[in-house]
Formats: structure tokens, sequence, C-alpha cells
């Protein structure tokens, strides 16, 4: 999609479609499989299974997402080459 | 019961604190002109990634979750669990929908949900639905931080009902002069006031109480005594935790206060970033939660039978007295947070889909804001007196029948973004069936009380059971999951119909590439206003235009 005039030799991706994102599905579907988790044991810190395992979830949540948005982040030249295209951004682009 | 003056004190200097935070707030990160519905509404959407991740976590984990997930799970046991797994799950499923819905409003200028579906399917009509959706399942929502607030109140020993309205009136203020700048701000204060809490709570209330051992023993004990509940589901039990988890996921991004935290972000790595960083406030709420078992090891009692106070009153019990009153600072504020962006969100409906659409279609940018500004006070009056009129109860109810009813809106908001293959008539269509079907099955879930007693017939819960239907099982499963499922069997078989009859479906005033624009790509904003009747599809912003 971009335009003849942008300068740079790397396009702005224009699509999400990433084999990454597959891995979202993971922390999706495992925290709904119920039976496979609903018992007692193995006990953590007194904590019986149920419980821990949940909050291993959340952590199974925060790596999958944190790696599909690694994964598929624009790079830098990307995003500079998208900004010339589209001419100066307006307030500076840069995140804080 | 006596009021406690150092817990009161505490909290009222917090709570002054904030008040002050929130009138500033319209100073901060000022844009050009705040009589715009983009700054007022949506903070001139340019939040970075913190504020973004302080803004949603304020906006979502709110007084109410942290006064009812534990009371839930203090009565019912390992059922009230179900908020750790439905948080885990919500952020890698909407992961992909929320840039794009950023995207296309970025590019678009849509500030609600309603503003993207009126534009998509080219139907007011379907439009008017989702709004009146979202602003009916958003009322009840704003009562019950009051019910958050009355609980931390009453465990203080103030009665009556004045503090309340006095709070209220305060936030109505400022959130009038502010904006969704005000919660932006006074978030940060709140979440540090939270974390806190917790990190303390959880180290020194079990070693006060011998461990978690002890904590999850006097649980099960308690329990296997009063034969309901338990440390683990039963197996009935177990379809209704999972569809009940992923059927609440599906609806919080569909709620208009979630969407407005996700368009005041400045672009889509924000968003991205914090969909990972999130689940922080979820590893939190699991130590909320476990609290309630905490209460029972404690031997906590509530003040009256409201089951509400048994978090604040575990923290009088465990805490100094000046400590607790920093806790309930943070169940207060809390509150607040969320009643402010809800409201907002609320008004931007109403003025964006009602008002400009019904009442007054040359409305200017400022009139808009002016009258988003005037309907956010109604709102919160409206919550006001619905607390001090009417049974909070029945602000309970309500709110379990706005998760059901938001979750209708899904085919047209969140399948909208990807495919316009449904066909608004099938859309609308399917409102309505999910919406009779959901009402139909919550009306028929009986509240149990001890030893299976039925202490109310009807509007119980949100577990229907399956044998209603026929089926030979003790299960149950959440209504609003089923209903759904209604919704999109007879939106897709009416599409079939409508288009084997070529009815007409309207223009799409969005182009492809909207749905995967970044910040630095132009704006059509400056162009006809989304809501006009003029198609812009030919008008698809292009790069380097």
């Amino acid at each position: 999609m971009s335009s003849p005039e942008a300068p740079a030799a790397v396009a702005p991706r224009r699509s999400d479609r990433s084999p990454w994102n597959w891995l979202l599905i993971v922390p999706i579907v495992v925290p709904l499989l119920v039976p496979l988790y609903n018992r007692r044991t193995p006990e953590l810190f007194g904590w019986p299974f149920f419980y821990w395992i949940q909050l291993v979830f959340v952590a199974l949540g925060v790596l999958s997402t944190a790696l599909v948005y690694r994964a598929t982040r624009r790079s830098r030249s990307e995003r500079a080459a998208a900004a010339a295209a589209a001419g100066a951004p307006r307030d500076g682009g840069a995140d804080r | 019961m006596k009021t406690n003056a150092v817990e009161l004190t505490i909290f009222i200097v917090f709570f002054l604190a904030v008040t002050v935070l929130g009138f500033v707030a319209s100073r901060w990160r000022r844009g050009a002109d705040l009589m715009h519905l983009d700054e007022w509404g949506l903070g001139g959407r340019s939040f970075g990634s913190w504020i973004t991740w302080f803004l949603i976590g304020g906006d979502i984990y709110t007084a109410y979750t942290f006064v009812a997930v534990p009371a839930l799970v203090f009565g019912a046991g390992a059922a009230g669990f179900f908020a750790v797994p439905y948080t885990v799950v919500v952020y890698p499923l909407i992961f992909l929908v929320v840039i794009r819905l950023w995207s296309v409003s970025h590019v678009r200028g849509f500030v609600t949900p309603a503003d993207f579906v009126r534009s998509r399917f080219d139907s007011p009509t379907l439009a008017l639905l989702v709004a009146i959706t979202g602003i009916v399942a958003t009322m009840p929502y704003i009562a019950l931080q009051l019910v958050g607030i009355e609980a931390v109140l009453k465990t203080m020993g103030v009665t009556g009902e004045w503090p309340i309205i006095v709070a209220f009136l305060i936030l109505a203020v400022y959130t009038y002069n502010s904006g969704l700048r005000a919660p932006a701000l006074i978030a940060f204060v709140k979440d540090i006031l939270i974390y806190l809490t917790i990190i303390v709570a959880v180290i020194v209330i079990p070693s006060k109480l011998g461990g978690w051992d002890a904590v999850f023993g006097a649980a099960d004990a308690k329990f296997t005594a009063a034969g309901s509940g338990g440390l683990t589901l039963a197996p009935a039990g177990q379809l209704q935790y999972a569809t009940l988890a992923l059927g609440s996921a599906l609806a919080l991004f569909l709620y208009p206060h979630s969407i407005t935290g996700v368009l005041a972000a400045k672009n889509r790595d924000v968003l991205k970033r914090n969909m990972s960083a999130l689940p922080v406030y979820s590893l939190a709420l699991g130590f909320i939660a476990l609290l309630g078992f905490m209460a029972i090891a404690a031997g906590t009692t509530p003040v009256g039978t409201d089951a509400n106070t048994i978090v604040p009153r575990l923290f009088q019990d465990m805490f100094p007295s000046w400590f607790a009153g920093v806790a309930f600072a943070a169940v207060g504020i809390g509150a607040l947070v969320p009643a402010a962006i809800m409201s907002i969100a609320a008004a931007n409906l109403f003025t964006r889909n009602i008002y400009k659409e019904y009442l007054k279609k040359d409305a200017s940018a400022e009139n808009e804001a002016k009258v988003a500004k005037i309907a956010s006070l109604v709102v919160k009056l409206g919550a006001v007196a619905a607390i001090i009129f009417i049974d909070p109860q029945f602000s309970i109810d309500l709110q379990l029948i706005g998760g059901v009813i938001i979750l209708q809106t899904l085919p047209s908001v969140a399948v909208g973004l990807y495919t316009r293959w449904l066909h608004r008539g099938a859309l609308i269509a399917g409102w309505v069936c999910g919406m009779a079907a959901g009402m139909l099955m919550l009306y028929n879930v009986p509240k149990l009380g001890p030893g299976g007693v039925v202490t109310k017939a009807h509007w119980g819960g949100s577990n229907f059971s399956l044998s209603k239907l026929g089926l030979d099982t003790t299960w149950t499963i959440y209504a609003g999951f089923l209903s759904l499922l209604v919704n999109l069997v007879v939106a897709v078989v009416v599409t079939l119909l409508l288009r084997a009859m070529k009815v007409a479906d309207g223009v799409d005033g969005t182009a492809d590439t909207d749905y995967t624009a970044e910040r630095e790509d132009p704006s059509v904003r400056d162009l006809p206003d989304p809501l006009s009747d003029e198609p812009l599809s030919g008008r698809a912003p292009a790069p380097g235009r």
C-alpha cells in the first residue's frame, strides 16, 4: 500500500497476520480446561493446586503476549519509513 | 458500631488529596481545546504505555471487584476464583482485536463502539441498539462502585446516605471539569495504594493466622461443615466456571468504558504492550480473592448481613487503624476511577449516537463536548439515586444482566472488525433473539441458600441449569455464553436468508486499510463527519497522500 513517493526501501507493513499469533491460543485454551486442574494436589507452599496453577496461568499469559508483541513489532526502520511516507508525525510519535 | 476516628481521618485526607488531583488534571497534558469530545472524552487520544496501564487497570479492576470477589470466595470457595482465569484469558483473546478497533477509530475519528457500527454497517438502527445496550449495561456498574464505597464507610462506622452523596458530587464536578484526564491521573494514586495494601495483606495476614496451610485448612473445614462450596469445584460446576470465565472475558472489552480506555491510547504499540502488562493486575486479583479464605480463617464477621463488608472488616481486625485507613482509601478511590470512566463512556455514547444522531444532527464539536459533560453529570446522579432509592440488590442483579446483554453486541462490534459478511438486518435479529434468550435464562435461575433451599425464585445468578433444556445432567452453564450462541446462530441464518433474497446491506464507511493503520497514517477526521450520511468508502486514506 505504500505510495510511489515513499522514499524508504522498507515499506510500512499493512497486515497483522503472523504465524506468531497462534501462540495466543495457548493462554486462552489452557485456563478453560477446568477438569485438568480442578484438584488439590500437588500443593505448593500450602496452596492447593487449583489456586497456584491459576496464578501460573497468569505468567503463561504474560509470556505469550509479550513474545507475540516482540516478534510482530515493527522494526525501527519500518517505523521510520512509515513516518516518512506519511510526512512528519503529528506529535513526535516517540513513545514514552 | 462506633466510628473509628483514625481510619476516618486518613480516609478523608486521601479523598481530599485525590479531589485536588481531579481538578488539577484538566491542566495536565492539556490539548488544544477541552471543548472537543476527543479531548474531554478521550484525553486527546494521547496516552502512552504507563498512563494506559493505570487507566485500563483502574477501569476494569474496580472497587466492586475488590470487595465482591473475596466476598464470593468467602461464601462459595473455588467458584469465586473464576475472576483469575477470566482476566488471564481476556488479554490474548483481544490482543489482535483492540488494535484493529484502535486503528479504524483513529482513521475515522470514532469515539464509541456504536460510531464504528454505524459506519461499518451503514445502519443507524443497529448503532442505536449498540449504544443503548452499552448505556444500560454501564449504569448499574456505576451504581455498584457506590456499593464498594458504602461497604468501606459502613465498616468505619459511618452510616447514612450523605457521605456517598458528597463523594459522588465531588467526583461529578471534577469529571465534568477535567474529563478522562481526571481518572487517568487519579488511577496512579489508586493503584499505588491498592498494590501497597495487597502486598502488606499477603505478607502480614497469613503469618498472623499461622500460614497458608492454616488459611486453606480453615476454609476447607468451613465448606465441609456447611455442605456447600469447597476448595475445588463440584463436577457440575466446572462448565459454569469455564464458560463464565470465557463469557466474561468476551464481554469485558465490549463495555463502553473499556473501549474508552483503549481509544485513549496513543498508538497500537501502547495497546500491545499493555496486553502483556495488564495481567499484573490479575495476579493481584488472585491474592485479593484469597482474602476471602483469610477472612474465614480469621473468623471475620460481616457488618450486619452485608457480605461485601468482609474484606474491610478483615483489614480492620488485622491492621493497625492507620493502615486500615490507607486500605479503605484504596478501595474508596478504587471506586472513583472506574465510576468516572464509565460515566464518561456512557456520556460519549449518548452524545454521539443518540443526541447527534436523533436530536441535533448539526451539533458542532463544542456542542458535543458540552452535551457529553452534562450527560456525565446526569449519569452519576442517576447512579446515586439508584443506590439511595432502590435496593442495592437490584443494582447487583442489573449488573449480572449487564454482562449478558453487553455480550449481544459482540457480533456487530467484534466480529464486525473482521468481516462485514453478517448482514445488518441479521445482526439486529440476532441481538433481539440473544437478548430475549439471555433474559429468559436469567429469569429462570433461582438463588439457593444453605442446604439447597430456594431463597429467591428468579434472577438468582448466571448459572443456568442445562436440565431446563431437557438435558439429563446437573451441569450449569453461564447464561451469557448460551445467549451469545443463540445470537450468533440467528445472525448467520438470517444473513443467509437476506443474502439469498438480495436485500441491500448498505455501504461500508470504512476501508480495509483502516484496520491496520498506524498513528503516523493520516486520519480523515478533518473530512466530513463519520456520522454523516455520506459514504466515505471511496476516500480511503492512502499513506503518503
